[in-house]
C-alpha cells in the first residue's frame, strides 16, 4: 500500500510544471477569446520534446512504456495554466492504436509525435443503454456511432456519420474510435485527408480548448482488430484524463483565491478570517482532496483492477468536473466584482470549467454511469 | 504508487484470516436471525469478543508489545480491520478506549497508569469513555468548566458535568478533562484525570437524541474525589494531553470512514430494488454525484495510511473525509427515502435510524464549522478570526463575555 508518487513520478510532474511555465498560456488563452486565435502558442513541438505524445505506447514501438497515472501527471499540469497541448484527444487514441496490432506501424510517429491522433468520443454501453453513441451536437438525446458495412480483407471500410465536439480534432492527422461495423461494434481509424471527412473547428467558449465536429460521408476508414475492452476503456481514460486535468484547475483557482483571502482586508481585516469566506475556501479544498484521491484510485485500477476502471475513472471525473466549476465560482466570489472582470485570470477558469464540464458525455454522465456500476454490484 | 500487500502484508492478511476462520462461530451476533436482544447480553458478548480479539493480535494492533499489542503500523491495523469486516463479525467495542484512549495514556500516562489501565482496556475487561464535553465546551472545548480542586492530602475533588460521552452507562473508568487553575488563560490551567466511573458523586444519565435511542449520556460529578495518581501527563498540561486525543481521534476516523457503515453499495442497494428509480436519470445522478464522493474517502484513507509509513502525523485535513461522509449519507438517506417514500421513516426501516441520527453526527468530534475553521487555518494558512478570549484568565472570560454582547 503506497499512494505516493515514485521519484520518477515527481520527475515528470515537475518537468512538466517547468516547461508549461516558460509559456505565457492565460495571457494567450485571453487574447484567443478576443478572436486572435494565433495567439495561442503550438505547444506540441513542447510535448514531442518532453515525450508525452508516446506517454502511453510501449518502448518497443518507440513510446515511455507509462501508464494512465503519469499521463493524468501531466494533464494535471496543462489544467493548472489553462495550457492548450492536445492531449487529451491524442493520448486515449494511441490507447486503442496500441491494442490494434494491424496498425502497430503506425505506432512510432504517433509516439514521437510526428504524427498527431484524436480520440472519436465514443460512449461504451450503460446499464440502461445498450447501444454504444456518440456525444449529440446539441440536446439530451446520444446520438448513434457512424456506421459501415461488412469491410474487405485488408479491414477497409466505408464510414458515413458524425461525432460531435471531438477535443483536439482540428489539426490532427488520425481520427481514432468506434463505428458500428456491420452491426458490431469495432475500432476505427479515419486519416483525416481522406475523401468524405469533414473537420469542421467549433466556436468554442474556452479559447484554450481545440473542439470540432466530425462529418463522415463514406469515408474510408480501416477496421482496427483492438478488443471491445480496449475501446471502451478509452473512454474511461478520456474522463480520467479530463478530470486529472480539472484538479489541476481546481488547484491554481484554489491557491489564486487563498493568496487574494489574506490580502484583502475589509473593516481592518483580511477576508480569509473571516468565516463565509474561509468556509468556501474548506469547500474548495474538500472537493480537490476527494478528486485527488479518485485520480489515484482510477491511476492505479486502469492496470491494478481493470474491472473496477470505469467505476474508478467515472468518479473522478464526476467529483472533478463539479470541483472545477465551484472552484470557479468561488475564485470569482472571493475575488468580489474584480473576479468577473476580462482583465481577470478568473474568467479564464470559468470559462474552462463550464466548456470541459460538458465534454466527452458531460460530468453528469459520468455520475450516471457510476450510478450504474454501484447499482450493478448491489444487485450483485 | 501501489494498492497491494507486500509480501510481509499478504502473510499478516492470512494470519488475520485464518485467525477469524477459526474463531469467528464465537462472535457475537448482532443482526439477522439468532441476534441477540438484550443490551446487557449484547455488551456482555461485545467485551468477551474484544478480549478475543486481542488475543488473537487483532486488537491494539499499532500498540507496543508491552502493553499487551502487536507493536506494528497503521497498514496492519487497516488490513486486521478489514478481515474482520470481510468474515462479517463485529469489531472491537470499545474502539474509543483502543483507538484513542488507550494511546493518550502511552503517550503521557505514569508508568503505573499504564500498567495496571492499558491490560484491561485492549482485551474488554474495563471499557473506557472520554469526558471531554460539557454543556458549555464542545467547539471550544478548552471552555471546560469542571472544575478540580487540589486537597492538603495530594487528592482531587471533581465537580461539574459532561456530555454526549458514549459508552459511559457501562464504562469502568473515564478520561476527563478538568479546569485546576481558572486564573490562568483558558488553555492553560487544564489537567486530564482518569476517573473510576464507579465512584462516589459520578451519576450518568442516558441521553436520548431523535431517533428515540440513548447513545450519548449525561456524566455528572458532584464532589467525586480521587488520588494524585489519577493525573495524566501533569497538572496544567490537559490541554497537550487533549491534542493527543483528539489528533488520535483523526486518524480513527481518517482511517476507518467507511467503517461507520456509510457505504456506497448499501446506499445503491436501497435504490436497486425498485426497478423504475433504477432507471431514472435524476435519481441515478443524485446517487452518482454521492457515491463519487463518498468512494473517494477510501482512497483519502490510503493518502492517510501512506502518510503514516512515512511517519508523517495526519493534519487536520483528515477531517475533511468527515465532512464528505456525513454529509454524503445525508443526501443518500434523503435520496433513499424520496424513493421509498414514507416507509423509509417507519421503525422497522434500516434507514429511519441513519436519517435521524445523521444531524447530531454533523457536530460529533468537533463541528462542521469548528473543522472548517482548523483546516482554513492550519491547511490553506488562512487568518484566524479575531478572538476575545486571548491570554485573558478563565475567571474573568465570562464578564468579557457578557459585554461583548
Amino acid at each position: 500500500m503506497n499512494l505516493a508518487l515514485s521519484d520518477e513520478q515527481e520527475f515528470l510532474r515537475e518537468a512538466a510544471r517547468g516547461t508549461l511555465s516558460r509559456v505565457k498560456t492565460l495571457e494567450a488563452a485571453r487574447e484567443a477569446l478576443d478572436g486572435d486565435s494565433s495567439a495561442l502558442p503550438d505547444l506540441w513541438p513542447t510535448a514531442r520534446e518532453a515525450g508525452w505524445p508516446g506517454l502511453l505506447i510501449d518502448e518497443a514501438h518507440g513510446g515511455a512504456g507509462l501508464d494512465a497515472f503519469d499521463a493524468m501527471l501531466v494533464l494535471g499540469e496543462c489544467g493548472r495554466v489553462l495550457a492548450s497541448v492536445p492531449l487529451l484527444g491524442h493520448l486515449p487514441a494511441t490507447a486503442i492504436l496500441a491494442d490494434a496490432p494491424r496498425v502497430a506501424d503506425y505506432l512510432p510517429a504517433l509516439a514521437s509525435g510526428e504524427r498527431r491522433a484524436a480520440y472519436l468520443p465514443s460512449q461504451p454501453p450503460t446499464d440502461v443503454d445498450q447501444r454504444w453513441t456518440a456525444d449529440p451536437a446539441s440536446g439530451l438525446e446520444r446520438s448513434p456511432l457512424p456506421t459501415g458495412a461488412r469491410p474487405d480483407a485488408n479491414g477497409e471500410v466505408k464510414l458515413s456519420g458524425s461525432y460531435a465536439f471531438v477535443p483536439d480534432a482540428p489539426g490532427a492527422d488520425a481520427l481514432v474510435g468506434v463505428a458500428v461495423i456491420d452491426g458490431e461494434p469495432a475500432g476505427v481509424v479515419i486519416m483525416a485527408d481522406a475523401d468524405g471527412v469533414q473537420v469542421e473547428p467549433v466556436r468554442r467558449y474556452d479559447a484554450t480548448c481545440s473542439l470540432a465536429h466530425v462529418t463522415l460521408k463514406d469515408a474510408a476508414a480501416t477496421v482496427l482488430d483492438a478488443p471491445v475492452e480496449s475501446l471502451a476503456g478509452a473512454w474511461h481514460l478520456a474522463q480520467a484524463l479530463i478530470a486529472a486535468q480539472s484538479i489541476g484547475s481546481v488547484e491554481t483557482a484554489l491557491e489564486m483565491s487563498v493568496a487574494y483571502a489574506k490580502e484583502r482586508h475589509t473593516f481592518g481585516r483580511p477576508i480569509g478570517s473571516y468565516q463565509a469566506v474561509k468556509h468556501s475556501l474548506t469547500e474548495v479544498l474538500r472537493q480537490l482532496e476527494n478528486g485527488k484521491s479518485l485520480l489515484y484510485y482510477a491511476g492505479w485500477a486502469r492496470n491494478g483492477a481493470p474491472g473496477e476502471f470505469p467505476l474508478a475513472a467515472n468518479s473522478a471525473r464526476s467529483v472533478a468536473g463539479r470541483a472545477l466549476d465551484y472552484a470557479a465560482r468561488t475564485m470569482i466570489s472571493v475575488h468580489g466584482g474584480i473576479g468577473a472582470t476580462w482583465e481577470h485570470d478568473a474568467p479564464l477558469y470559468f470559462r474552462r470549467a463550464q466548456l470541459s464540464r460538458r465534454l466527452l458525455g458531460g460530468t453528469s454522465g459520468a455520475s450516471d454511469r457510476v450510478a450504474g456500476e454501484l447499482l450493478a454490484q448491489a444487485a450483485a | 504508487m501501489d494498492l497491494d500487500d507486500t509480501p510481509e502484508q499478504v502473510t499478516h492478511r492470512a494470519q488475520a484470516r485464518a485467525w477469524l476462520e477459526q474463531n469467528k462461530d464465537q462472535a457475537p451476533v448482532l443482526s439477522g436471525p439468532g441476534a441477540l436482544q438484550d443490551e446487557d447480553e449484547i455488551i456482555a458478548a461485545r467485551r468477551a469478543w474484544q478480549g478475543r480479539l486481542a488475543e488473537g493480535g487483532l486488537a491494539g494492533v499499532t500498540w507496543p508489545k508491552e502493553y499487551g499489542g502487536q507493536g506494528l503500523g497503521p497498514i496492519e491495523q487497516v488490513i486486521c480491520s478489514q478481515e474482520i469486516a470481510r468474515a462479517g463479525v463485529p469489531g472491537i467495542l470499545d474502539a474509543i478506549g483502543v483507538g484513542m484512549l488507550g494511546p493518550t495514556i502511552i503517550a503521557h500516562g505514569t508508568d503505573e497508569q499504564k500498567s495496571r489501565y492499558l491490560g484491561p482496556m485492549l482485551h474488554g475487561d474495563e471499557v473506557w469513555c472520554q469526558l471531554f464535553s460539557e454543556p458549555a465546551a464542545g467547539s471550544d472545548l478548552a471552555a471546560v468548566q469542571t472544575r478540580a480542586r487540589q486537597g492538603e492530602d495530594g487528592g482531587w475533588r471533581l465537580t461539574g458535568q459532561k456530555v454526549w460521552t458514549t459508552n459511559a452507562q457501562f464504562a469502568a473508568y473515564g478520561l476527563l478533562l478538568a479546569r485546576t487553575d481558572p486564573d490562568q488563560p483558558k488553555h492553560k490551567g487544564l489537567t486530564m484525570f482518569i476517573v473510576p466511573m464507579d465512584a462516589p458523586g459520578v451519576t450518568v444519565r442516558g441521553l436520548r437524541q431523535i431517533s428515540g435511542e440513548a447513545e450519548f449520556n449525561e456524566v455528572f460529578l458532584d464532589d467525586v474525589e480521587l488520588d494524585e495518581g489519577a493525573v495524566v501527563g501533569g497538572v496544567g498540561n490537559g490541554w497537550g494531553t487533549a491534542l493527543t486525543t483528539l489528533m488520535f481521534e483523526r486518524v480513527t476516523i481518517g482511517l476507518g470512514g467507511e467503517g461507520l457503515g456509510y457505504n456506497s453499495v448499501r446506499f445503491a442497494r436501497g435504490i436497486a430494488a425498485d426497478e423504475h428509480a433504477r432507471r431514472d436519470p435524476e435519481v441515478r445522478k443524485q446517487l452518482g454525484d454521492i457515491v463519487s464522493e463518498l468512494l473517494a474517502v477510501r482512497f483519502t484513507g490510503y493518502r492517510t495510511l501512506t502518510a503514516l509509513q512515512r511517519g508523517q502525523i495526519p493534519g487536520p485535513e483528515a477531517g475533511l473525509a468527515k465532512v464528505t461522509i456525513v454529509n454524503g449519507a445525508i443526501k443518500a438517506g434523503d435520496l433513499i427515502a424520496d424513493v421509498l417514500g414514507p416507509d423509509a421513516l417507519d421503525q422497522g426501516s434500516e434507514w429511519a435510524y441513519m436519517i435521524s441520527f445523521l444531524p447530531g453526527l454533523k457536530s460529533a468530534g468537533g463541528t462542521e464549522e469548528i473543522l472548517r475553521n482548523t483546516i482554513g487555518e492550519r491547511v490553506l494558512g488562512l487568518p484566524p478570526e479575531p478572538r476575545l478570549d486571548k491570554g485573558i484568565p478563565f475567571s474573568e472570560l465570562r464578564s468579557k463575555e457578557g459585554a461583548a454582547t
